[in-house]
């Protein structure tokens, strides 16, 4: 027995050096790279499990974790309910794609109520007097648009539904805004793949995915008019504009929504992911240690996630985060 | 050895050495029924498990809802309004086109091995079918929608839409624009994936028919059609069954295959050509990014569908077999 405890009293301070986490799938590919570049620093390493936004807000709330990670921030007052601390970690741009013959990238421009519209299934057409409008040097062909979607939920979907439903009513009371909605027309492809996928191989499709997606599968993304009425491409200092535009303090827990926010330059579809974390964490040591690696993300992972596509948050917003993680959580 | 099992009473006392073999022999017995009682216990346990925990967790959904659950096609996490029809429709309607399309198939396949085709050829051909039993289901689906999928959009559903399409009757079934993807799709990769348990289990039976009843037929003048139609046919019948229901099992629960090319939209649609979904794609897709009680609940309750399906299927193929022994016995 007392050879027992030994053992598992070793087993447990060498697990307490890695720090565990779990959550949306959207950020993994650049946690894990900076947990690589971490663990060659430091030693420390990193356990992330990428089982969704849904799993990841379940296992912090069993405490199997030391922080989780989702798409979709939790409101106000589940923050408050379970104790949480919430703060934004990395960005990235949701971009429409489009196929059709002679369309370029870049060529086409939609704003967000004609996309709206067509995710809606009231736009059938391309040749839609609301499409040619905004694109009167554009030849739209006469061809039904298929329309693609995520058929598993994603925090991608998310910001996607909540985008349209900012700037539609109709989108607001049809469909809503979820993970996962109910849609009115279309086919369902699983994962920014799928969706990358099917939009790549189907003529007369129209679809939303990750940016770096869009940029590997060399899909034709689309510009956008946004909420400052000037037309804006899918750009890295686009998406930080709408970061840095934003109100983050308006919400608790930086809960921001980066979907049409104000600025020239502010890509309308731009995304954070979170991080939650207890503010009176069983284990300090642990949430210390994850504590420091998200402020070495901050502080060094800029250039890492830039290279992934993605988009680091603005310094104003870090400074921010780092003094609210000096007051809120308690390490000590 | 058998004098002593035979032996027994008081006169086994004074054999001290016998009695010890006896009571070892007896003791093993006893471990032995025990073992084996246990090992069936478990799948008992854990089936009533399984049930236990779908019921427990489809409950919230099922009180919620009640029997509109099983007929409205509303499907939508925003407003949590759920209803199952849209993916039975999706499980039940792939399923029986996919054992339309492989259970003749695999027949022909199974009979030409056994009955016709060149000896040297058999052992090939019966391995390659087995080969692609063995394939993981992730696969068949990647393979549908980036390969198999276009095929069908490019050449098959462009036919399929201006020859069957123009009939009347047969125009609802294939009315739309050619996705690639969609319930057609995902029938045929489904036949393509239970094919080879239809033709490998039929062929076994096929086998075991005894040679001098064919060989009789034959002398007879039979023709090699009257003598699996006559003979062999219903000598196997209820293993040939056993295995269209096995593949018919795996078809109503196939989940990766299915989710990749079946177009994963909470509709009823007449066109065969459109997209749909089944209830294991359905579970697949939104199990990880359901948050919500009532939400899981409603996926968990889709789990128990599948389930009291699978279980009817099985009750009537036990059914069908237990008539079909009557008769003959």
């Amino acid at each position: 027995m007392a050879a027992a405890a030994v053992l598992v009293g070793g087993a447990t301070i060498a697990l307490a050096a890695d720090i565990s986490g779990a959550g949306a799938t959207f950020p993994y590919p650049i946690y894990a790279k900076w947990a690589d570049a971490y663990k060659k620093e430091t030693g420390t390493g990193l356990n992330y499990q990428s089982i969704g936004s849904g799993g990841g807000i379940k296992q912090i709330q069993n405490k199997t974790v030391t922080f989780g990670a989702s798409d979709a921030p939790l409101k106000g007052e589940e923050l408050a309910k379970w104790g949480l601390v919430q703060f934004p970690m990395v960005m990235g741009g949701i971009v429409p794609v489009v196929n059709l013959d002679g369309v370029k990238a870049g060529d086409l421009v939609l704003d967000g109520p004609t996309l709206a519209k067509i995710f809606l299934g009231e736009i059938k057409s391309w040749d839609d007097p609301a499409i040619k409008k905004l694109n009167p040097n554009v030849k739209l062909p006469s061809q039904p648009i298929a329309v693609v979607h995520r058929s598993d939920g994603s925090g991608t979907t998310y910001n996607f539904a909540y985008y349209l439903a900012d700037v539609s009513a109709d989108w607001k009371s049809k469909v809503g805004v979820n993970t996962s909605v109910e849609w009115p027309v279309g086919i369902g492809a699983k994962g920014n793949e799928g969706v990358a996928n099917n939009v790549g191989q189907t003529k007369g499709s129209i679809g939303y995915v990750e940016y770096a997606y869009a940029l590997q599968n060399k899909l034709t993304y689309t510009k956008m008019i946004n909420k400052a009425g000037k037309t804006v491409a899918p750009t890295s200092e686009n998406f930080q504009a709408a970061a840095a535009n934003a109100d983050w303090k308006s919400q608790p827990g930086y809960g921001v929504i980066l979907g049409n926010q104000p600025g020239d330059t502010s890509w309308p579809m731009t995304a954070a992911t979170w991080i939650l974390m207890y503010k009176e964490p069983q284990d300090k040591a642990a949430s210390a240690e994850a504590l420091k690696f998200f402020g070495w993300a901050y502080k060094n992972g800029g250039k890492m996630a830039e290279g992934l596509d993605y988009v680091p948050m603005p310094a104003n917003v870090v400074a921010d985060i780092e003094k609210t993680w000096a007051a809120d959580i308690k390490t000590k | 050895m058998t004098d002593i099992a035979l032996q027994d009473g008081p006169e086994i006392a004074a054999l001290p050495a016998r009695a010890r073999v006896l009571r070892r022999l007896r003791l093993g017995d006893a471990t032995f029924y025990a073992l084996t009682q246990a090992a069936a216990i478990a799948v008992l346990a854990l089936l009533g498990g399984v049930i236990i925990a779908l019921l427990l967790g489809a409950m919230p959904a099922l009180s919620k809802f009640g029997f509109d659950f099983v007929t409205t096609e509303r499907w939508n996490p925003v407003t949590e309004v759920f209803g199952a029809i849209a993916p039975i429709y999706g499980t039940i309607v792939t399923s029986i086109i996919a054992m339309l399309i492989a259970v003749p198939i695999g027949l022909m396949i199974a009979l030409f091995l056994t009955e016709l085709c060149p000896i040297p050829l058999r052992r090939p051909i019966g391995i390659t079918i087995e080969l692609l039993a063995g394939i993981p289901s992730i696969i068949y689906g990647i393979w549908g929608l980036f390969v198999f999928a276009p095929f069908l959009q490019q050449y098959v559903q462009p036919a399929l839409i201006n020859t069957l399409g123009g009939l009347p009757g047969l125009s609802v079934l294939f009315a739309g624009p050619p996705y690639g993807i969609g319930v057609l799709t995902a029938a045929l990769i489904l036949a393509i994936m239970v094919l080879p348990f239809i033709t490998s289990i039929s062929r076994d039976v096929f086998e075991a028919v005894p040679p001098f009843l064919k060989e009789a037929a034959f002398g007879l003048g039979c023709t090699t059609w009257e003598v699996f139609r006559n003979v062999v046919v219903p000598y196997t019948r209820v293993g040939v069954i056993g295995g269209v229901m096995l593949a018919l099992g795996r078809a109503l629960g196939e989940t990766m295959a299915v989710t990749f090319v079946i177009g994963n939209a909470h509709r009823i649609s007449s066109s065969l050509l459109a997209p749909g979904t089944t209830i294991s794609a359905t579970i697949a897709n939104e199990f990880t990014e359901a948050v919500g009680d009532i939400y899981t609940s409603a996926l968990i309750a889709l789990g128990l569908i599948l389930f009291v399906i699978t279980f009817i299927v099985l009750a009537a193929a036990r059914y069908m077999l237990l008539r079909i022994e009557r008769r003959i016995g």
